[in-house]
């Protein structure tokens, strides 16, 4: 019987151990989760005010600013339909050019502006963010179907 | 011509390949000795053909060949001829065919050093490798063929990829195909055994070596490819949770936990069963990962180009051989006897909650990378998860596992004294503590995880030490301990250097973004950086701004570095290339941002101070020498002649 027990013992205490770590996993996985947004589904109040979110889309041409600090940068990220103002301190990915796709991680400030703490590249000429280029799609499709 | 004869040969491989596998499958299911003897010359021959193919490639890049869709898209005639040869595997199609050269050369191996084992178990493992062959020379040979040309050939090629123009990316994709291809060696010895029903501790005998090669090669691979992203991509960042570098560190994980259940199943015949689960999923995942790399659905600075075609055969791939192959398990593993018992308390016991948590993290790790892809599949949204996540989870879940790694080593099989055990490691326990708590007051301030990590690195190492001073006090020697346990402790010891450098780097490395111009100063960690301006300078392929940075501390000036910013030729590419001074416990680390005014005399710099971050490289070589100096113990190289008749006396059992 004994044995029996210490069986059942070392079973339970696998269970609640599997059970401990599923719960820390999954409240790390929800905590931790950031949702893209497009530019129009930003301008809809689709986005959270409370988290970090990722926006993704266009650096609209001629919208890309320096301070005189140097290290402060302002641009807009476009999706064609709506366009968002983002502020970033830091140095940008090597990539970063107006015209190109960008994604940005932050969050929105109460201003409208969003405020970025990293700037992702994409890695080569030719290669978009596949949340970019969804973003993109997504707007296109909106406006045939407005001008309808 | 030569490229048409390197895609001729592609497809007398593919032949090859198809012989390789049904021939001798069907040979072992029926007892047919010819059939079976035809696996070793069609592997050897696979392999003969594959390298044709290779070398017909490679000579495709050297001469500048732009008539090939492959060279034209991934080279330049001004690209140095090393990066020109290291095109060969720079792409999609290339890499592919890497894999397949490396796969027929681990399956030649397997041929080579395998004439002791059984004839069926030889022709089977031989043939399931020529399945797994089979898939990728016909996926290679309709989606992706490396040969294609390109008519009218174009000038000169687009480039390849700057970032790629690195030492680290010469050696890390061909030492991480060994690993991952390595597995397939693996997968093979566990659908053998389900095929014949016969798992013993011989079998386990045989396939660990092979197993820990692959899984040092592995290791050596990530840890490449961990340092070229240090040093390229002008970050200072070397993990990022990449869903690419997930795709090579889940195999890393399930290998891991493989090769210390082989162990037990070798020792005591135990947790077979599971074993051959483990074989199974490492590679399931590595062809996870060639999946995740190749088929666009990731964004990621790692992933291919890519076609949807492709995509949906390696997905119909995996579904294929990952179904199969837990079908198969489903059906044979029940017929499996396990070995010996143990008590709660032992190495058995110790090497199970290795595998416990391993595996633990190896979900947590594998849900964090699949979880966007299935939302996104869904069509519920885009999402991206982030380091946070996965550093949330995955640290807290190797505390144990780094505990453990200090008891295991030291308990005996089968049953071993709790109480012995803490009366021979109390020492040890104390002084790690200790270490813990103290340590971080010297440096930066006192960190929690700092705390955790300096007691867990403290703790291997002195669990180590235990472990040559136990054998050697009970008669042994330093040049009579096996290679087995040099090879061990070496391994741990190396996880406890590496998991010391990741410490402390994650909690003291300090960084910062500055605006400089010609004579600006900026103080970081002591250092003083002077920055002394830009100078044009070319390079066989690229224009680049030259910075020159000047590194002194308490006035003493120590060295110069030269961050550059670089513009490609051919494709107007921009790239950072950071100045790294590495020193055993501290990484000096300037990049050159951007230019902030017209004559490119104001700059954005960053600078980093990375402490002990080349423990963590340092750290991962020893692990893999551990890993080789395992594999190569003598009773895996001697055994072997007796094991044949005990092997068939073991099968009645």
């Amino acid at each position: 019987m004994k044995s029996r027990h210490k069986k059942l013992l070392v079973i339970l205490l696998g269970l609640s151990g599997l059970g401990i770590a599923t719960a820390l996993i999954l409240n790390a996985f929800q905590s931790n989760l950031v949702f893209f947004y497009s530019p129009t589904e930003v301008h809809e109040g689709k986005a959270p005010l409370d988290r970090a979110f990722r926006i993704g889309g266009l650096v609209e041409d001629g919208s890309v600013q320096r301070d005189p600090d140097g290290l402060t940068v302002r641009f807009v990220v476009t999706d064609t339909a709506k366009s968002t103002p983002v502020i970033y301190k830091g140095i940008l990915p090597d990539l970063f050019k107006e015209g190109k796709g960008v994604v940005a991680e932050g969050k929105m400030g109460a201003d409208g502006l969003f405020n970025s703490s990293q700037v992702l590249a994409k890695h080569d000429e030719n290669y978009m963010p596949p949340e970019a280029a969804h973003a993109l799609e997504q707007a296109a499709k909106a406006q045939k179907t407005l001008s309808q | 011509m030569i490229p048409e004869l390197g895609h001729f040969a592609l497809i007398v491989a593919l032949l090859l390949a198809i012989t390789q596998a049904v021939l001798p499958l069907i040979g072992a299911q029926r007892g047919n000795l010819t059939l079976m003897s035809v696996a070793r010359p069609a592997a050897q021959g696979q392999f003969v053909f594959t390298v044709i193919a290779f070398i017909c490639l490679a000579y495709s890049f050297l001469v500048n060949d732009f008539t090939v869709e492959n060279v034209a898209s991934n080279s330049f005639s001004q690209l140095p001829e090393l990066y020109r040869f290291t095109a060969t595997w720079g792409s999609h199609e290339g890499s592919l065919l890497l894999w397949v050269v490396i796969l027929a050369f681990w399956t030649t191996a397997v041929s080579v050093f395998s004439r002791h084992l059984p004839d069926d178990m030889v022709a089977r493992v031989l043939g399931v490798m020529g399945l797994i062959s089979i898939g990728f020379l016909v996926f290679l040979l309709t989606t992706s063929n490396p040969f294609d040309r390109l008519l009218p050939a174009p000038m000169d090629g687009r480039d390849m990829n700057p970032l790629l123009q690195d030492w680290g990316m010469i050696i890390h994709p061909p030492m991480l195909y060994m690993g991952y291809v390595g597995f397939a060696v693996a997968f093979a010895f566990a659908i053998a055994a389900l095929l014949s029903g016969r798992l013993d501790a011989a079998w386990a005998r045989w396939s660990r070596p092979w197993t820990t090669v692959a899984w040092a090669f592995l290791t050596l691979g990530i840890a490449l490819g961990s340092w070229w992203a240090y040093r390229e991509l002008g970050w200072g960042g070397w993990w990022f949770w990449d869903p690419t570098e997930n795709a090579s560190f889940m195999p890393w994980i399930a290998g891991t936990a493989l090769i210390h259940s082989l162990a037990v199943t070798e020792k005591r015949g135990a947790f077979k069963a599971w074993t051959v689960l483990l074989a199974l999923t490492a590679f399931s995942l590595s062809l996870l990962g060639t999946f995740l790399v190749r088929s666009g659905v990731l964004s990621s600075v790692h992933a291919f180009a890519t076609d949807p075609a492709r995509g949906a055969f390696i997905l119909a791939f995996l579904v294929l051989v990952i179904g199969g192959s837990l079908v198969l398990y489903a059906w044979r593993a029940p017929k499996m006897l396990s070995g010996g018992g143990f008590t709660w308390f032992s190495r058995e016991a110790l090497l199970l909650g290795n595998n416990v948590v391993l595996l633990a993290a190896l979900g947590a790790v594998l849900l964090g990378t699949l979880y966007p892809l299935l939302i996104d599949a869904l069509g519920m949204g885009k999402i991206s998860v982030g380091p946070p996540y996965f550093n949330a989870v995955f640290v807290p879940l190797m505390a144990p596992a780094l505990f453990l790694m200090g008891i295991g080593p030291l308990a005996r099989w089968k049953e071993a004294s709790l109480p012995d055990m803490v009366s021979r490691l109390k020492w040890a326990l104390a002084i790690s503590v200790a270490t813990g708590l103290l340590l971080p007051l010297t440096l930066d301030g006192f960190k929690p995880w700092a705390v955790f990590g300096f007691a867990m690195s403290m703790w291997i190492f002195l669990t180590v030490l235990v472990g040559f001073r136990e054998r050697l006090k009970n008669g042994a020697r330093l040049s009579t301990l096996t290679r087995s346990f040099w090879g061990m402790q070496l391994a741990h010891l190396g996880m406890a250097v590496g998991v010391a450098g990741i410490t402390v780097v994650a909690n003291y490395e300090v960084e910062r973004d500055v605006r400089m111009d010609i004579g600006d100063h900026t103080e970081l960690a002591g250092y003083t950086f002077t920055f002394r301006g830009t100078t044009e300078h070319v390079g066989p392929n690229y224009r680049a701004a030259r910075g020159t940075v000047e590194v002194s501390k308490n006035g003493k000036k120590l060295y110069v570095l030269h961050p550059e910013k670089r513009i490609y030729n051919a494709s107007g590419m921009p790239m950072t290339e950071a100045s790294v001074r590495p020193v055993l416990f501290d990484d000096i680390y300037v990049a050159l941002g951007e230019p902030l005014d017209e004559e490119a005399k104001t700059w954005a710099v960053r600078v980093f101070h990375k402490p002990f971050i080349n423990w963590l490289w340092i750290g991962s070589l020893l692990m893999v020498v551990g890993g080789f100096l395992a594999a190569s113990d003598r009773r895996y190289r001697i055994a072997v002649k007796a094991a044949a008749p005990t092997a068939a006396a073991a099968q009645g059992a």
